[in-house]
């Protein structure tokens, strides 16, 4: 029984993971169509950004919800200045903006090389996220609970954005029709830049929290781009709903497995389920329905 | 979110474009995979091109100063440094300077051995000091035989293997891993689970851990690898409670082990009921960890910064006043520290620098090293090391709580243990 809610919890902590990573994606990628590899290089950004805002306030405590503020700033800068100095021209390119992005991404990583140096460095977890809480007979760690409560918060502050604010609606309308937007008074190059300032925003609070797994390289944003990729393709293009499910579906899958098994096999075999779920809905777990689509 | 037939046009071109990604993700993967075999083309075994007209000899140096193990060898190339520059400021090697020439080889076993046979062909080295993990090594290895080199590679490995062209000078098995189990059997653990990442070393290692309990009453409860570099050890962590082994060994490598300890130490398993022993976490990587999700726990090792010989205060004197008051030194460091003067005091016996000349002079070349005496074995090229068990305290460093007293002689295929014959 503690296994069971051991790994229910391994679970939904990885799925919080999976999905800080890949909610910003769904809105740049998913609503957008910009694929941008570049968003690891954004997890970083949050990442180191964490790291020198502990070097300036030493309490750790403090340090992280202040990281959370200026990661979100930072990371939202980065993909506005990405948004404005390039992708504004390949919009109807996805291509372009693949190896663009990609040759950004390589850039932000030399630069963080040059910057912090290659070595990793390590943010120190504050007192009160040591340790861990039981619950139900397994012992959940106080960090993995912090993340998964900030992915919970995250999701319902972007659906409370696009879903009812001017900015959130005039997302959608860019999103759904960008001629008619415009026609309607809507500037889409604003609306534009902000989505993509959210977006990438989200990237950052990612790599924020993930300072409290692990330690920070210039490449830790690889390791999770492929991962936030899937989950947004898996949970369908455009839809928040769908990437939440899809992170949460494949954390307590592979935890699961895992525990079964080993982790290369977990992985193994989580590849190929998603392999075979594409080929039966390649359009993902959601998506609406319309007369364009045969 | 969105349903008009723009959005869907849109939608379908990205259906196209997803394909882009998907088959960049593949293309990486197989280059990984590609790049993690031994790279089979060897160069022709040209005769040696270093230089010895003139008053100095180069030497390469080539660890990981990038990637996830930069943690860990960016210390042991500095290391390195500090010898050849005590040596240059003695007076250098048979009358010459030794020029050190670096390389990165950036935590990538096809890296490593593209940038040996570089300081061996084109920079033309006598020899090169490097490596840290097996992979990096076992790619480096046909390099420094087709070419003819010499390669001395300072870090604790799984044994099994000896080579004319390469100087072990970290511990074998029968130095770290072996004492290491007696040390846990003759404290009462009965039980063990193996937590390793999934390359040469963690496996072979395991391999002989196993073997080891089988013949000595010791269960193993479990055994799992994480993908170097990895950094989700919750399910992993889970499994460890709940098999409720008397000890973990740990074989993990890098950066995985910040993670590891922290998980473990937040989970609520504490040292005293489930102690971790490891065999690659030095000094250097405590302070990465935090000494508090660590303090208690225990490392194998031949050499930790409190060891306490007069030879080992200067050594740590000269690398503090080198590369900053706080840098601890560690195991590694010391291993590649020696390997430096082992070279120097092999080539001043051979009064040669010629690769040949230096391998027929080596058995029994000695020096007196911050751990104690360390001494060539012309047989396997290995070399005598103490064995020490040390536990790591809140302040970061790393305490003696067991050593064997005299250096062990080396046997990298553990043929004086009966355990070890199918291995």
């Amino acid at each position: 029984m503690d296994v069971l809610i051991g790994q229910l919890f391994t679970g939904l902590s990885l799925g919080s993971i999976l999905l800080l990573a890949a909610l910003g994606l769904s809105l740049t990628f998913g609503q957008m169509g910009v694929i941008n590899m570049a968003h690891g290089e954004f997890i970083m950004a949050g990442c180191y950004t964490t790291y020198v805002v502990q070097k300036v306030i030493s309490s750790a405590g403090v340090s992280l919800l202040v990281s959370l503020v200026i990661g979100f700033l930072v990371g939202g800068a980065l993909g506005a200045a990405l948004e404005m100095g390039l992708i504004r021209w390949m919009y109807d390119r996805p291509l372009d903006t693949l190896l663009v992005t990609f040759g950004v991404g390589l850039v932000l990583q030399q630069f963080a090389r040059d910057i912090f140096g290659a070595p990793a460095k390590n943010v120190l977890a504050p007192e009160w996220l040591s340790g861990g809480v039981t619950i139900l007979g397994a012992v959940v760690p106080k960090t993995r609970i912090f993340i998964l409560v900030l992915a919970v918060l995250a999701v319902t502050v972007l659906a409370v954005v696009l879903k009812a604010t001017p900015l959130g609606r005039r997302i959608r309308a860019v999103v759904q029709n960008r001629g008619l937007a415009e026609t309607s008074g809507v500037s889409s190059r604003f609306t534009d830049i902000s989505t993509f300032f959210i977006g990438s925003g989200l990237a950052g609070v990612a790599g924020v929290a993930l300072t409290l797994i692990g330690s920070t390289s210039p490449t830790i944003g690889q390791s999770y781009l492929i991962d936030a990729f899937l989950v947004v393709v898996i949970g369908g293009l455009g839809q928040i709903k769908g990437t939440v499910i899809a992170a949460f579906a494949l954390g307590l899958l592979n935890s699961y497995i895992e525990y079964e098994t080993t982790a290369s096999i977990a992985k193994v075999v989580v590849f190929v389920l998603i392999v075979i779920f594409l080929q039966v809905r390649p359009q993902g777990l959601f998506t609406v329905r319309t007369r364009s689509l045969a | 979110m969105s349903d008009s037939c723009a959005a869907h046009r849109h939608r379908s071109r990205l259906t196209r474009a997803l394909v882009a990604p998907t088959a960049l993700a593949l293309a990486g993967l197989l280059l990984t995979a590609c790049g993690a075999k031994d790279d089979a083309t060897t160069g022709s075994s040209a005769a040696s091109c270093v230089d010895t007209s003139t008053d100095t000899i180069k030497v390469g140096s080539l660890h990981s100063l990038s990637g996830t193990m930069a943690i860990s060898e960016v210390t042991v190339a500095n290391s390195t440094k500090l010898a050849v520059d005590q040596i240059n400021a003695a007076g250098g090697v048979l009358g010459k300077k030794i020029q050190l020439v670096l390389e990165d080889g950036a935590s990538d076993p096809k890296t490593f051995a593209e940038k040996a046979e570089k300081l061996i062909s084109s920079d033309c080295v006598a020899a090169v000091f490097g490596g840290w993990t097996s992979s990096s090594r076992k790619a480096m290895k046909p390099k420094f035989e087709s070419l003819n080199s010499l390669l001395y590679y300072p870090v604790q490995y799984e044994g099994l293997e000896d080579s004319k062209n390469i100087f072990y000078t970290g511990a074998t098995t029968n130095q770290q891993i072996v004492p290491a189990l007696d040390y846990l059997k003759q404290k009462g653990i009965t039980s063990l689970y193996l937590v390793g990442s999934d390359y040469v070393f963690p496996q072979t290692a395991n391999r002989e851990i196993k073997a080891y309990a089988a013949a000595n009453g010791i269960e193993i409860k479990g055994e799992d690898y994480t993908p170097l570099g990895s950094t989700d050890f919750s399910t992993i962590v889970n499994k460890v409670r709940n098999a409720k082994a008397g000890a973990v060994f740990n074989t993990l490598n890098g950066d995985s082990n910040v993670a590891f300890f922290r998980e473990y130490t937040n989970a609520g398993l504490k040292a005293a009921e489930m102690p971790v022993v490891s065999v690659s976490i030095a000094e250097e990587e405590v302070a990465g960890i935090g000494a508090q999700n660590i303090a208690g726990q225990l490392t194998a090792w031949n050499y930790y910064q409190t060891v306490d010989t007069p030879q080992n205060k200067a050594f740590v004197d000269a690398y503090k006043a080198a590369f900053g008051a706080d840098k601890p030194t560690s195991d590694p460091m010391e291993a590649a520290y020696a390997s430096v003067y082992l070279w120097k005091n092999t080539v001043e016996k051979a009064n040669s620098f010629k690769t040949e000349d230096v391998q027929a002079a080596a058995d029994g070349v000695s020096f007196d090293a911050p751990e104690g005496l360390v001494t060539i074995d012309g047989s396997n090229h290995h070399i005598t090391k103490t064995a020490r068990i040390g536990e790591i305290r809140a302040d970061g460093l790393i305490y003696t709580v067991w050593d064997s007293g005299k250096p062990i002689q080396p046997d990298p295929y553990l043929k004086s243990y009966d355990w070890a014959k199918g291995l």
